[in-house]
């Protein structure tokens, strides 16, 4: 037991990025329970999911979406302002991306109201789509702190604002799977 | 020591301004506690209304509408906007000085999560003014609650101050998990956690497993509303179960987010006033964590009545039944503590033995509605409504006032007087088992819950009339509580710091502690320091 006193700690967890993990798995259990909702709507939405989803379109605003979870890790490891802004630029061009597809889908008349499809397609892409919008806000605020203090910003808050982006990006994977993957595949 | 409350006497608390930017996590605990006061005093009185209501057959003191409106915000306050607040108050103001720490890890955010509570309760009372409360019961299961039947804009405030409220909430039990898993004392390893600390931590993690669930579900709620959506809307496919099981899923976990930081209040109290150490503090502690797990796998045993099918049925049923495992095992954890103890009777201890005889009455009914045959015959029944009140006012408030007396010396600096004390716990107990017992055979006759009134040749009139006279006699108790607590701040006997001879590291602080906490912590080498400073002959082994 004393031995076991006197044994130098081990580097103690960082309290933010603790908080941010369990911040993370709250956040995780709430698309849990969309993502459910959305399974347990499938069968009656598949044929029209089949008729209006666009997967090769969005497929491709998906690969940027994940191209940016490498991009923030560099941007994280080298505390690098610009590889941030490469990050923004493939979350916005996804967003905008998810922004045409809804219009698409507007324009053939689907929407929240329209059929079970539309309430759950665009509950859990819309939760998504703004949790990639509070990302993108959160590394523009990272961006821009960075460049004005100037004694920058501490190693923690990149480390914080990076898990949170990798988040957002596999969330996508699970969403894109289930609604994209699992009405094609 | 100081004679006045220094979290009154100090600057930052001397104003409203003051209150408004605290982020001292015992001020901030005392908000949370006033909130809880407050809501818990509103929903009482909805109670009251509802038991006038129902004190005589055929009574028209309210119109259904309102009945309906009634029973719904006392519920949605009483589950998640009176007694959350409540537990997480003290467990703001205790747990810092409990594991030795200055604050807790992000003072700032402790603000925002209860000034974002507040501001949820306040959204959901203020339908009563904007148009009607929700009527749609406390778990207003679709298609009731949908646009349709529920047309009024009361259900969505319901969504969008439970919504808020439960944001709250969730920064809260991330702050208060991070704190106790980060800033104990030098030497206060986990396996030496005060047992409050333990269940808070378990109750932490019970907060961020279920409460975002119901932020999934009152989504799906706003959008079918709102939105125009069908989630739960069956005539476009949508299913109305899936509702019902997302809110149990947070549901159940919430009955334990209720009773776990009560059964951490009691498990601090007893061993103190029986003179020993807790009986198998590691039985307690792992029971906790069994019940944590076993609390998100029996969430359908509230839907047996919907027609689930024979493996989920019979799955629900064993798991309600396992979870009586690990809560019983903390029933003869207390009383083991007590047996071969020097006893002392003051009104922490009445509070927290109260709290074990009437937990051990709503625990056994639980398990009898575990039984599914049972189940399906009393569902929807009073004797629902009474196996909850005797686990969440017989259990979870008994253990909150057991708490109230024990740590009230250490918040303010002065004892509560013990003769009201007495008064209040007997009025308590003679009124909580006046008011819910008649319930368990009225809802036995077929006396549905939520009901507005009922004919006279029912013959529940009787029993309903002794249910109304106990539920003043609460209200009589509650009374005698707020008037001790007012005399003992003008005027209470000065408690010093260590007013009970206990055993953990917020009693070798000042009382009331100052903003600091702690200006020397001792050496924490076994789960009671306080104790071991005190007695160096008799140290704990580790």
């Amino acid at each position: 037991m004393i031995a076991r006193e006197a044994r130098p700690a081990a580097p103690a967890l960082d309290r933010t990025i603790l908080g941010m993990f369990l911040f993370i798995a709250s956040e995780a259990i709430f698309f849990l329970s969309v993502v459910v909702a959305y399974l347990a709507s499938r069968e009656p939405g598949l044929a029209d999911a089949r008729a209006n989803l666009d997967l090769g379109r969005t497929a491709i605003f998906s690969v940027a979406l994940f191209s940016s979870s490498a991009t923030v890790a560099v941007a994280n490891a080298r505390r690098d302002v610009r590889w941030l802004g490469a990050t923004m630029l493939l979350g916005a061009i996804f967003l905008v991306g998810q922004g045409s597809e809804y219009a698409r889908l507007a324009t053939i008349g689907i929407g929240p109201s329209s059929a079970l499809f539309g309430t759950t397609f665009f509950t859990l892409t819309g939760l998504h789509g703004a949790h990639v919008l509070v990302g993108l806000i959160a590394l523009a605020a990272l961006a821009a702190a960075t460049t004005r203090r100037t004694r920058g910003v501490g190693p923690i808050t990149w480390e914080a604002v990076s898990l949170y982006w990798h988040f957002v990006d596999a969330v996508w994977v699970v969403v894109f799977s289930v609604v994209y993957l699992g009405t094609f595949l | 020591m100081s004679a006045v409350p220094l979290w009154v006497a100090r600057p930052a608390g001397a104003s409203a301004a003051g209150w408004l930017r605290t982020v001292d996590h015992k001020e901030i605990g005392v908000l949370y506690i006033g909130m809880g006061v407050a809501l818990f005093a509103l929903g009482g009185i909805e109670s009251l209304v509802m038991r006038a209501q129902l004190a005589t057959p055929n009574a028209r003191l309210v119109d259904p509408e309102l009945y309906d409106q009634l029973f719904t915000v006392h519920g949605v306050t009483m589950m998640l906007l009176a007694v959350v607040p409540l537990l997480v108050g003290f467990a703001n103001y205790l747990v810092p000085l409990m594991i030795g720490a200055p604050d807790v890890a992000y003072p700032r955010l402790n603000a925002l999560s209860f000034w974002l509570s507040l501001v949820g309760a306040i959204v959901v009372y203020f339908s009563w003014i904007a148009g009607g409360a929700p009527d749609a019961g406390w778990f207003s299961y679709p298609p009731l609650a949908e646009r349709a039947f529920a047309p009024g804009p009361g259900v969505d405030y319901y969504i969008l101050g439970l919504a808020v409220n439960g944001a709250g909430t969730i920064i809260g039990a991330i702050n208060l998990a991070v704190t106790i898993l980060l800033m104990r004392a030098p030497g206060l390893r986990i396996s030496r956690l005060p047992l409050f600390v333990w269940m808070t931590l378990v109750t932490s993690f019970l907060i961020l497993g279920a409460y975002p669930a119901l932020s999934g579900g009152l989504v799906m709620l706003f959008v079918d509303r709102q939105l125009g959506g069908h989630f739960f809307d069956p005539t476009a496919g949508g299913q109305p179960l899936l509702w019902q099981h997302v809110f149990w899923f947070f549901g159940h976990p919430e009955v334990y987010i209720l009773v776990l930081p009560a059964m951490g209040m009691v498990s601090e109290v007893i061993p103190v006033f029986s003179g020993k150490p807790i009986f198998g503090y590691r039985f307690v502690a792992a029971s906790s964590v069994a019940i944590g797990f076993l609390s998100f796998s029996v969430w359908a045993h509230h839907m047996f009545a919907v027609g689930l099918n024979e493996f989920e049925t019979l799955l629900f049923s064993v798991t309600s039944m396992l979870i009586a495992i690990p809560t019983g095992v903390k029933i003869f954890n207390w009383t083991a503590t007590m047996i071969g103890g020097r006893i002392r009777l003051l009104t922490p201890m009445l509070f927290a033995i109260g709290f074990i005889a009437m937990f051990v009455i709503g625990g056994l009914t639980g398990v009898s509605l575990a039984v599914v045959p049972l189940d399906l015959q009393t569902t929807d029944t009073y004797y629902v409504v009474g196996h909850l009140h005797y686990v969440l006012f017989g259990g979870t408030m008994l253990g909150v006032f057991a708490g109230a007396y024990y740590w009230f010396p250490k918040m303010t600096g002065r004892l509560l007087s013990e003769r009201l004390g007495r008064w209040h716990f007997w009025t308590a107990f003679v009124g909580l088992n006046l008011t819910f017992l008649p319930m368990h055979w009225l809802g036995v006759q077929g006396m549905a819950r939520r009901m507005w009134t009922y004919a006279a040749d029912t013959g529940w009139g009787p029993w309903n009339f002794v249910e109304t006279a106990g539920a003043f006699v609460l209200a009589v108790s509650m009374a005698i509580f707020a008037l001790n607590v007012v005399r003992s701040l003008r005027g209470g006997a000065i408690a010093g710091d260590d007013p009970w001879d206990a055993f953990t590291l917020e009693w070798t602080t000042t009382s009331p502690p100052p903003p600091e906490n702690f200006r020397t912590l001792p050496a924490v080498t076994s789960r009671r320091p306080l104790w071991d400073r005190k007695h160096p002959e008799m140290r704990d082994a580790s």
